[in-house]
């Protein structure tokens, strides 16, 4: 695992910058994050494994993929991560959290949503765990992400539209944080990728290796040696943070974080518009929702406005420890474009019976167009399942020409 | 540490703070507003410059943020703003720490604490540099004599409360109550434990979030605030005018009244506890 110092520095990433009324519950969960996480004080570790395993369905199976080996000419693994109870990984993290904040005597839960993935894996947990729960939700996401929206409401959590901005990701954070300030003293914050002040960032990492602890033994038993390069796509980057975090120190193995490149790297400073959110790879160093990563911004320092296909990984920063990785040579980070991640969608879904998130989908992109760099055996996260996209899918494909996909005039309508 | 222009404004022990986005809604305008909130009777004037992501501030403030990037507020504008602004009290810049640390050509806050010297800015309010991120800030503000606030939240105490009080100068901006910016209907009775664990430390306390009446400074200052910061009610004012498209001047005397009221409401308070420390 990466080493995190004690002021939750990742070089010079990371920090804790927020309003003064966070500072103290902040500085609650840190203690709170040490003793439990680190120190599995009270049992907190062994009741969270217990209840990963039992409520969400691990360890989840490392799958040898036959027909993408066979295109590809080399042996492509698959750490089946859509198969955690929820579709995605964000149950490992908000499982955690809410067990946590258990733990630590709270009353409430908030938390924001992109995707809706981490809205309903928070929703989920907060069900199974008996804790109210309110998800903060951009606008434009609750329409590209209904069904998740149905989820969360089923489980009994209430969902706030946010309509400022964009109405994506970044804004619902800002929220919740709001929320957060004002509620500070009964309620915490399930923040759901590895962002924001410390202890966040390293704690939803931690909560997240399992992925890779799994994945590094399933792939030692199965292949007799470790993957020579490992691939997540990365929007905050937690499912990239948790499938790299138990491999970091295995200098052999290659790590590639895969961000959206939306419709072009090219950015318009003029409008405050980036057509992509690739910002490990083309944004720059500056501080937003507590702590100093790589951003998407303008020469002054305001924050653009990202653009994906999938709205989970439609957000203008990045975890602070994966810039810290990125900056030194550890991790790779590269992008697809929207419409390579859609054609990876229509072809994962055909080549194995697999339909993967949108945001999956890039990461499978990204070895279509570049497998001959990535060495004999390549393991792939698959963060998450394709339900959730449909729709999106739908009406994406039908603007495009992707020759592999089924007619999708066929859907409209009917569906 | 810090610059005599804040000390001197707090010596009248009932000083009024007013905030205002600068460039809500435009440029112009914007420079009236201020103007008129001096000849209200203004002690300091606290002057957004926008940040995208105002994550400590409430719907009204969110709006004159929107309103101010629209118009095209950068930071250069803002001190342009500054340079062509009229007024004789010290002013004080609110922003987040991203657009601090961005400016100029190298990264870190020292380019942008230069200028707004250079501009005659007295000094900062930064809602999302906590003490402990706060050092190299700290450092450029004492190398070219402005002041550094810090906002103390009901839920700051012990070690934290210290660490900040080490760094401030200036003022100490005591946050009424817990969340974020917006004008309520009623004072926070989280003002006076909030005042009583600051009464040791020797630095003027200016309570804020939530003002909007007269009555409430008056009571504020009368629980022993040496100033009020007002914010979320004069943007409102602000954002009624531009709604209602009306012209610069009826906004200003809007403002400049009310203003008045807040600035006489926080006299009144003073008089209430004038004559309980003559008997001390
Ligand atoms: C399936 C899936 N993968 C990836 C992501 C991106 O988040 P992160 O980069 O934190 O894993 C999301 C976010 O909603 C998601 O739902």
């Amino acid at each position: 695992m990466s080493e995190t110092t004690f002021d939750g520095k990742f070089g010079d990433y990371g920090g804790q910058y927020v309003p003064e009324a966070l500072m103290p519950a902040i500085e609650e969960l840190n203690d709170a994050y040490e003793r439990y996480v680190l120190g599995n004080e009270d049992g907190f570790m062994d009741e969270f494994r217990r209840r990963l395993r039992d409520f969400g369905g691990r360890p989840t199976p490392t799958q040898h993929a036959e027909r993408l080996s066979e295109r590809y000419g080399r042996e492509v693994y698959l750490k089946r991560e859509d198969l955690l109870h929820g579709g995605a990984h964000k149950l490992n993290n908000a499982l955690g959290q809410v067990l946590l904040a258990k733990y630590m005597g709270k009353e409430r839960i908030v938390a924001e949503t992109g995707a809706g993935q981490h809205g309903t894996a928070t929703a989920m947990a907060a069900a199974h765990l008996d804790m109210p729960c309110e998800v903060y939700m951009g606008e434009r996401d609750i329409n590209r992400q209904r069904p998740n929206v149905f989820r969360m409401r089923l489980n009994g959590s209430e969902v706030n539209p946010v309509t400022v901005g964009r109405g994506t990701l970044k804004e619902a954070i800002s929220e919740t944080m709001r929320d957060w300030a004002t509620n500070v003293e009964d309620t915490h914050y399930v923040i759901g990728s590895v962002v924001g002040p410390h202890p966040f960032p390293a704690m939803v990492r931690d909560f997240q290796s399992v992925i890779s602890e799994e994945a590094r033994a399933q792939m030692r038993e199965k292949t007799d040696g470790l993957p020579d390069s490992v691939l997540a796509c990365a929007g905050g980057g937690s499912n990239t943070m948790g499938a790299f975090a138990e491999f970091v120190d295995d200098d052999g193995v290659g790590l590639y974080a895969v961000e959206a490149g939306g419709s072009s790297l090219d950015v318009d400073e003029e409008a405050g518009v980036a057509p992509n959110s690739a910002s490990l790879s083309t944004g720059s160093e500056g501080v937003l929702h507590g702590a100093r990563t790589k951003l998407l911004q303008d020469r002054d320092g305001q924050i653009m406005e990202s653009h994906s296909v999938s709205s989970g990984l439609d957000y203008a920063g990045v975890g602070p420890e994966l810039a810290h990785l990125v900056d030194e040579g550890r991790v790779t980070a590269v992008n697809v474009d929207d419409d390579a991640a859609l054609t990876a969608f229509h072809r994962l879904s055909q080549l194995e019976g697999v339909i993967p998130a949108l945001e999956t989908a890039h990461a499978f992109a990204y070895l279509e167009e570049n497998h001959d760099e990535l060495g004999e055996t390549v393991l792939v996260n698959v963060s998450g399942r394709g339900d959730k996209d449909l729709e999106s899918v739908i009406e994406e494909t039908s603007k495009r020409d992707i020759d592999i996909a089924p007619d999708m005039d066929a859907f409209a309508g009917g569906f | 540490m810090g610059n005599p222009a804040l000390d001197a404004a707090f010596e009248g022990g009932a000083a009024f703070v007013p905030y205002l986005a600068a460039g809500d809604p435009d440029f112009d305008s914007s420079l009236e507003y201020v103007e008129a909130l001096e000849r209200g009777g203004a002690d300091v004037i606290e002057l957004g410059l926008p940040f995208s992501e105002p994550v400590a501030e409430g719907p009204t403030i969110q709006e004159a943020v929107v309103r101010s990037l629209e118009g095209g507020m950068t930071p250069d504008r803002f001190f342009e703003f500054v340079e062509a602004l009229d007024v004789e009290v010290p002013l004080v810049c609110m922003t987040y720490y991203n657009l601090i640390y961005r400016y100029g050509d190298e990264e870190g806050p020292r380019p942008f604490v230069e200028k707004a010297a250079e501009v005659g800015l007295s000094g900062f309010v930064v809602p999302d540099l906590p003490a402990e991120e706060a050092d190299p800030l700290r450092e450029a503000c004492d190398e070219f004599g402005l002041d550094l606030v810090f906002i103390v939240a009901p839920t700051t105490e012990g070690d934290r409360l210290d660490r900040i009080m080490e760094r401030v100068s200036g003022y100490v901006y005591v946050q009424a109550r817990l969340g974020v910016t917006g004008a309520q209907d009623d004072v926070s009775g989280q003002t006076e434990s909030s005042l009583d664990r600051l009464a040791e430390y020797d630095v003027p306390k200016a309570v804020g979030f939530g003002i909007k009446t007269g009555d409430h400074a008056e009571r504020i200052v009368a629980a022993g605030a040496d100033g009020i910061i007002v914010g979320s009610a004069l943007v409102d004012i602000v954002a009624e005018g531009h709604e209602d498209d009306e012209d610069a001047e009826t906004v200003a005397a809007r403002l400049e009244e009310k203003a008045r009221e807040l600035k006489e409401g926080a006299e009144r308070g003073l008089a209430q506890r004038a004559p309980e420390a003559e008997r001390t």
